[in-house]
């Protein structure tokens, strides 16, 4: 049974809308995320569902409250992590959490256990009496999780849960998430625009100017996208694209002082590709399909457009015009 | 509706913040010091004692409500920094009412006034004015009031405030002509007629004279009270109740 339940959306700031007409369910138990690039409407969306703004039309109902009509019933149900840090820096950890505890009225006997529990889980126990402003960035956003989760909401609301975090955080921040998800049997309802955290989702739907244009498990929509792109540098291209074609029947294409070319399983056909050329290899990087790549397909753009560097991003680029020119 | 617990912590959080503010702390006792002693002496050289009170002696209530002024506005201007740190959403998605919130500002951002214009009484011995136990507690109940009143005017401006730009406009453009046209540091009666309407749609003016009333006793215009005290009590109270209802209702409002 779906717990958040949005129809015909819309969100007009004047001339522009944000939110278009978009409709979609999210069931219990479930991670569901947002995917799309900045400005596509996903943080409005967020603010729609957890009453901090009212829609110009259609209906939100969360665990059967209206989000318009009954905001106080929605709130008491949701739990909150925002795009930037909502803590206050001068007081300590435990006083934002005790803080946070009053608001949602949290039994009073239950509040001291229930902060002890949290700064645990987000191993911030031994930091409980210290001001936030003295926290890493890394460390704040652990402790909104744990605020967010105090008072076991039934939803979670992830507005860019890891934005400006590094990688290594990050993926500390998801066992965290998963971690309580698991013991909490609450939902999570997160947006993002890294298609790495996406990949945690059960269920992805990709907004694009205030509209949902596709929807489905992250597996579901890289089927949209056939073939895995294999990238080698050998001692000699022309020859090695001669034995290509000769041996498999693959174009392989020279671009960067490198060789590509798409094939079904690429972690199967490696093996046979190398033992099948007679000219040294000096490297072989192997690319899956991505959600970018989804994204590529259904708008013609890339979620993010940040400079392009590695071997790895050189790839990637590949990949995007050949899917480009493909189309 | 109001709800206690909600208002309790949001007022819990201000004092803890207050106090572990000790910058702010000095920043306030330190104006009054320097006004009483620096302009009160030099301008009590030029304007002699009347009616039993000196120069220093008549701007001591001022003093006091310049205090509550500041006080008041900085707690309450504080909504302004909890928007833009982002700390107002986690108030805002909690389930309590906005009313709560507005009653807990008002509460704390009075409390944290009225503490100060209580430790701005310890000037007291220095200036020559002698207050018995009933003066003290009549300074106590009209603090209160005037704080009540400038916190809740506080709160409607940022409530409208978007960001911390406005907060040097309000300096400017509110905050000192409030305090230069209150009565606070020459009596309003003295002015020219343009300025002196200015001053009767002021509420620190009456908030001013009620002190006057308590503290200068017996009194007489220009270095006495100006007005009845029933009338800045009534004034004061009224405006109190329009700032907090406005205040309330201007935090309703959502796109």
């Amino acid at each position: 049974m779906p717990i958040i339940t949005v129809n015909n959306l819309i969100k007009k700031f004047k001339s522009l809308t944000a939110v278009d007409d978009i409709s979609f369910s999210v069931n219990e138990g479930e991670v569901f995320g947002f995917l799309g690039p900045n400005g596509a409407g996903k943080t409005t969306t967020i603010n729609i569902l957890c009453t901090l703004l009212s829609p110009t039309g259609g209906s939100a109902v969360i665990a059967g409250h209206d989000c318009v009509g009954r905001p106080d019933q929605v709130r008491a149900l949701i739990g909150l992590i925002f795009q930037d840090t909502t803590l206050d820096t001068g007081l300590t950890a435990y006083e934002n959490l005790r803080f946070h505890a009053y608001l949602y009225n949290l039994d009073h006997k239950l509040t001291g256990r229930r902060i002890d529990e949290m700064l645990a889980v987000v191993e911030l126990t031994g930091r409980k009496n210290d001001l936030i402003k003295n926290f890493s960035g890394g460390m704040k956003r652990r402790l909104e999780i744990a605020r967010g989760l105090l008072h076991y909401p039934r939803v979670l609301f992830l507005d860019e849960p890891t934005l400006g975090l590094d990688p290594q955080t990050r993926n500390t921040i998801w066992e965290f998430i998963n971690t309580l998800r698991k013991r909490e049997k609450i939902t999570v309802f997160m947006t993002t625009h890294y298609m790495e955290e996406a990949e945690n989702c059960d269920r992805i739907a990709i907004i694009d100017h205030g509209k949902i244009i596709a929807e489905g498990t992250p597996a579901k929509l890289k089927e949209m996208v056939h073939g895995d792109i294999i990238r080698l540098v050998t001692e000699d291209n022309a020859r090695a694209i001669a034995e290509i074609r000769e041996a498999f029947g693959i174009p392989a294409k020279e671009e960067n002082g490198g060789l590509f070319l798409e094939v079904e399983r690429g972690e199967e056909f490696i093996p046979r590709l190398l033992h099948g050329l007679s000219v040294r290899t000096r490297s072989v990087n192997l690319q899956k399909p991505t959600l970018n790549d989804v994204f590529l397909k259904l708008t013609g753009r890339t979620i993010r457009d940040d400079v392009l560097t590695d071997d790895k991003e050189t790839t990637r680029e590949f990949v995007r015009s050949h899917r480009r020119a493909q189309r | 509706m109001i709800q206690f617990r909600p208002i309790y912590v949001i007022c819990l959080r201000e004092f803890i913040k207050f106090f572990r503010e000790k910058s702010r702390l000095l920043g306030t006792l330190a104006r009054p010091v320097l006004w009483l002693f620096v302009v009160g002496n030099g301008m009590g050289s030029l304007i002699k004692p009347q009616a039993g009170f000196s120069y220093l002696q008549f701007i001591f209530p001022g003093m006091i409500g310049m205090t509550i002024l500041f006080s008041s506005i900085f707690s309450s201007i504080s909504i302004v920094w909890d928007r833009e740190f982002g700390f107002m959403k986690e108030m805002l998605v909690a389930p309590i009412s906005r009313l709560s919130i507005v009653i807990g500002k008002a509460i704390s951002g009075t409390f944290i006034s009225v503490a100060q214009a209580v430790i701005i009484l310890v000037l007291i011995p220095f200036l020559g004015i002698q207050i018995d136990f009933t003066q003290f507690v009549e300074v106590i109940a009209v603090s209160i009031l005037v704080s009540f009143c400038i916190t809740s005017m506080g709160i409607l401006i940022a409530a409208r405030l978007t960001s911390f730009d406005g907060f040097n406009i309000i300096m400017n453009f509110l905050v000192m002509p409030m305090l230069f046209l209150s009565g606070a540091m020459y009596p309003v009666t003295s002015l020219p007629p343009a300025l002196r309407h200015l001053t009767q749609i002021n509420p620190l003016t009456y908030g001013i004279d009620a002190f006057k009333h308590v503290l200068l006793r017996n009194g007489t215009p220009p270095l006495g009270p100006e007005f009845p005290l029933m009338l800045d009590l009534a004034v004061v109270t009224a405006i109190s109740l329009v700032m907090i209802t406005l205040a309330a209702l201007s935090f309703r409002q959502k796109e």
